[in-house]
C-alpha cells in the first residue's frame, strides 16, 4: 500500500511557480531520495507534503486517506482533521529545531506526552531505548546547546521517530552540518533504512543517496526530471538536465 | 519634626506605595500578553486599532492619562470622584504599563524563529499548546532584562499617585515638606525607591539567573 500518494501538485509562491506539476508515490518501507538544484522545488514539496504549505492544486493521501480533495464546485478542500495526519509523519528539519529550553528526553517526549496525551511512564521508556539506539543515552539531561551539530540532528531525528510515524521525511539534514559531523547523521539514516523504515529524504549527498536508497528523483523546474533505481539515475542516467547536474556534482 | 517621626509618618504612605505597585503589576503583566496578542491579530482592523490605542497611551503623559480617568467621569457624567483613589491610580497605571509591556511581549514573541512553531505544528502540538509550553517560556527568558526595566520605572512613578493626592509615600513627604519648608522628606524618599529598587534589582537579577540554563 502506499504510505504517501502526491498526484498533480502545484504549487506557486506569487508569479514563481516552484511546483509546477509532480506526482510521486511512496511504498511502505521505501526509501525515497530527492535530489536536484537550489530552488528547483525539492523543499517546498517536502514542506507540502507535511502540510506546512499549502498545495494550489493537487491530491495528497496518506495511508489511502485524502487529505486534500475537489469539492462539488471543483475546489481544492483541507481536511478539517489535520490533527488525525499529522500522526502519520514527522519531519526532520535542516536546522534541527529542537526546543531550546527543554532537555534532550523532555524533547523527545514532550510532544507524545502532552500533545499526543499518551502515558508518560510509558513515553519515557520507549524515548530512553530510542536515545541508548542512537547513542545518546549520556545526553539525556543535557541542553541542546551543549551538544555538537551531528548530536543535536540525531536528537531532532530521535524526537520524530518518538512520535511513531508511518513516513518519515528529511529536509537535508546534514546540510547544516560541518563535513565531518555529516557522517554520524547519514549512519543513523542508514540503520533505520535497514529497519524498514519509510523515508523521502531530500538530500545534496549524492554518495548517501545512491548507498541508502531505493530509489532516486531528480526534481527541476519544479517538475519530476529523471527517476528509477539509484544504478539507473547515478550510473545510466538518461536526461541531460539529470547529467550536468551530477557531473557538476562529480566535479 | 524630628527625622524619626517624618520617615515613620511617610512609612504609613509606603504601604500605598506597594499597593500600587504589586496592583499594577498583577493586572498590567497579563494585560500586557493580551494587547501583544491583539497587535499582532492577523485582522488588519484590529491590529491598526490596538496599533492606535498603545501609541495613545504611550504617547501622552502618564499623569495626563492618571488626571482623565480620576476625573474624567466627573466631567463626562458628572458622577462623583471616587473617594478611594486606588482604583483609578491602579487603573490607570495597569492600562499605560500593560501598553508599554506589550511592545516588549511583541518584540520577543516575533523574535522567536519560524522553525520553533514548525517544529511544534508537525509534532502535532495545538496552537495554544506551542504558545504556552514551546514560545512563551523562551519569550520570557528573552525579555526578563526589559521588563526589569519598566519595573524599576513603576517603583519610581507610583510618586505619580500625589497628582490626585492619592495618599502614598511621595505624597505624604510632599505635604511635610511644604508644611516644614524641608527638603529632608524627598532625600528620605528618594533613598525608599532606591532601596525598594535595589531589591527590584537583587530579586529579577535571580529570576534572569534561574532562567539562563540554556544558550539562546
Amino acid at each position: 500500500m502506499n504510505v504517501l500518494k502526491m498526484t498533480n501538485i502545484k504549487k506557486s509562491f506569487g508569479d514563481n511557480q516552484v511546483i509546477k506539476d509532480i506526482s510521486l508515490s511512496v511504498d511502505k518501507g521505501e526509501v525515497v531520495s530527492i535530489i536536484g538544484p537550489s530552488g528547483g522545488g525539492k523543499s517546498t514539496l517536502l514542506r507540502c507534503a507535511t502540510l506546512l504549505e499549502k498545495v494550489d492544486d493537487g491530491i495528497i493521501t496518506y495511508m489511502g486517506d485524502d487529505v486534500t480533495y475537489k469539492n462539488e464546485k471543483g475546489h481544492l478542500c483541507y481536511s478539517k482533521n489535520l490533527k488525525k495526519f499529522r500522526q502519520v509523519f514527522s519531519l526532520v528539519f535542516q536546522n534541527f529545531n529542537l526546543f531550546p529550553h527543554f532537555s534532550v528526553l523532555k524533547n523527545v517526549m514532550d510532544a507524545p506526552v502532552s500533545a499526543l496525551g499518551r502515558d508518560k511512564k510509558e513515553v519515557k521508556e520507549e524515548c530512553i531505548k530510542l536515545l541508548e539506539k542512537m547513542g545518546l543515552s549520556e545526553k539525556a539531561n543535557s541542553y541542546p546547546c551543549e551538544l555538537s551539530g551531528g548530536q543535536q540532528q540525531r536528537v531532532s531525528i530521535v524526537r520524530a521517530l518518538a512520535m511513531n510515524p508511518d513516513i518519515l521525511f528529511f529536509d537535508e539534514p546534514t546540510s547544516a552540518l560541518d563535513p565531518e559531523l555529516t557522517g554520524e547523521v547519514l549512519k543513523v539514516i542508514k540503520q533505520l533504512a535497514e529497519e524498514k523504515m519509510t523515508m523521502v529524504i531530500v538530500t545534496h549527498e549524492m554518495a548517501f543517496a545512491r548507498a541508502v536508497s531505493d530509489r532516486v528523483i531528480f526534481i527541476d523546474g519544479g517538475v519530476i526530471v529523471e527517476q528509477g533505481t539509484p544504478e539507473e539515475v547515478f550510473s545510466d542516467t538518461k536526461n541531460e538536465r539529470t547529467k550536468q547536474f551530477l557531473q557538476n556534482y562529480n566535479n | 519634626m524630628a527625622l524619626s517621626v517624618m520617615i515613620e509618618k511617610m512609612s504609613t504612605g509606603f504601604e500605598k506605595t506597594c499597593s500600587i505597585f504589586f496592583l499594577t503589576l498583577l493586572f498590567a503583566l497579563p494585560l500586557g500578553v493580551v494587547i501583544a496578542l491583539l497587535r499582532m491579530s492577523k485582522s488588519f482592523v484590529i491590529s491598526r486599532i490596538t496599533q492606535l490605542f498603545v501609541s495613545v497611551l504611550r504617547g501622552t503623559p502618564l499623569m495626563l492619562q492618571l488626571l482623565a480617568v480620576t476625573y474624567g467621569p466627573f466631567y463626562l457624567f458628572g458622577t462623583s470622584v471616587s473617594r478611594n483613589k486606588l482604583i483609578p491610580v491602579v487603573i490607570a497605571f495597569s492600562i499605560n504599563y500593560a501598553a508599554y509591556f506589550s511592545e516588549i511581549y511583541r518584540g520577543g514573541i516575533e523574535s522567536i524563529s519560524v522553525g520553533q512553531y514548525e517544529a511544534a505544528t508537525i509534532l502535532g502540538y495545538s496552537k495554544m499548546k506551542t504558545f504556552i509550553r514551546i514560545i512563551l517560556p523562551q519569550v520570557i527568558r528573552r525579555i526578563l532584562p526589559s521588563v526589569t526595566n519598566e519595573i524599576v520605572t513603576l517603583v519610581k512613578d507610583t510618586s505619580i499617585a500625589f497628582t490626585v493626592s492619592y495618599q502614598e509615600m511621595f505624597t505624604i513627604g510632599k505635604q511635610i515638606a511644604n508644611s516644614q519648608t524641608s527638603f529632608t522628606p524627598f532625600i528620605v524618599a528618594g533613598v525608599f525607591y532606591y532601596v525598594f529598587n535595589a531589591i527590584v534589582g537583587f530579586v529579577m537579577g535571580r529570576a534572569e539567573k534561574a532562567m539562563s540554563y540554556y544558550k539562546q
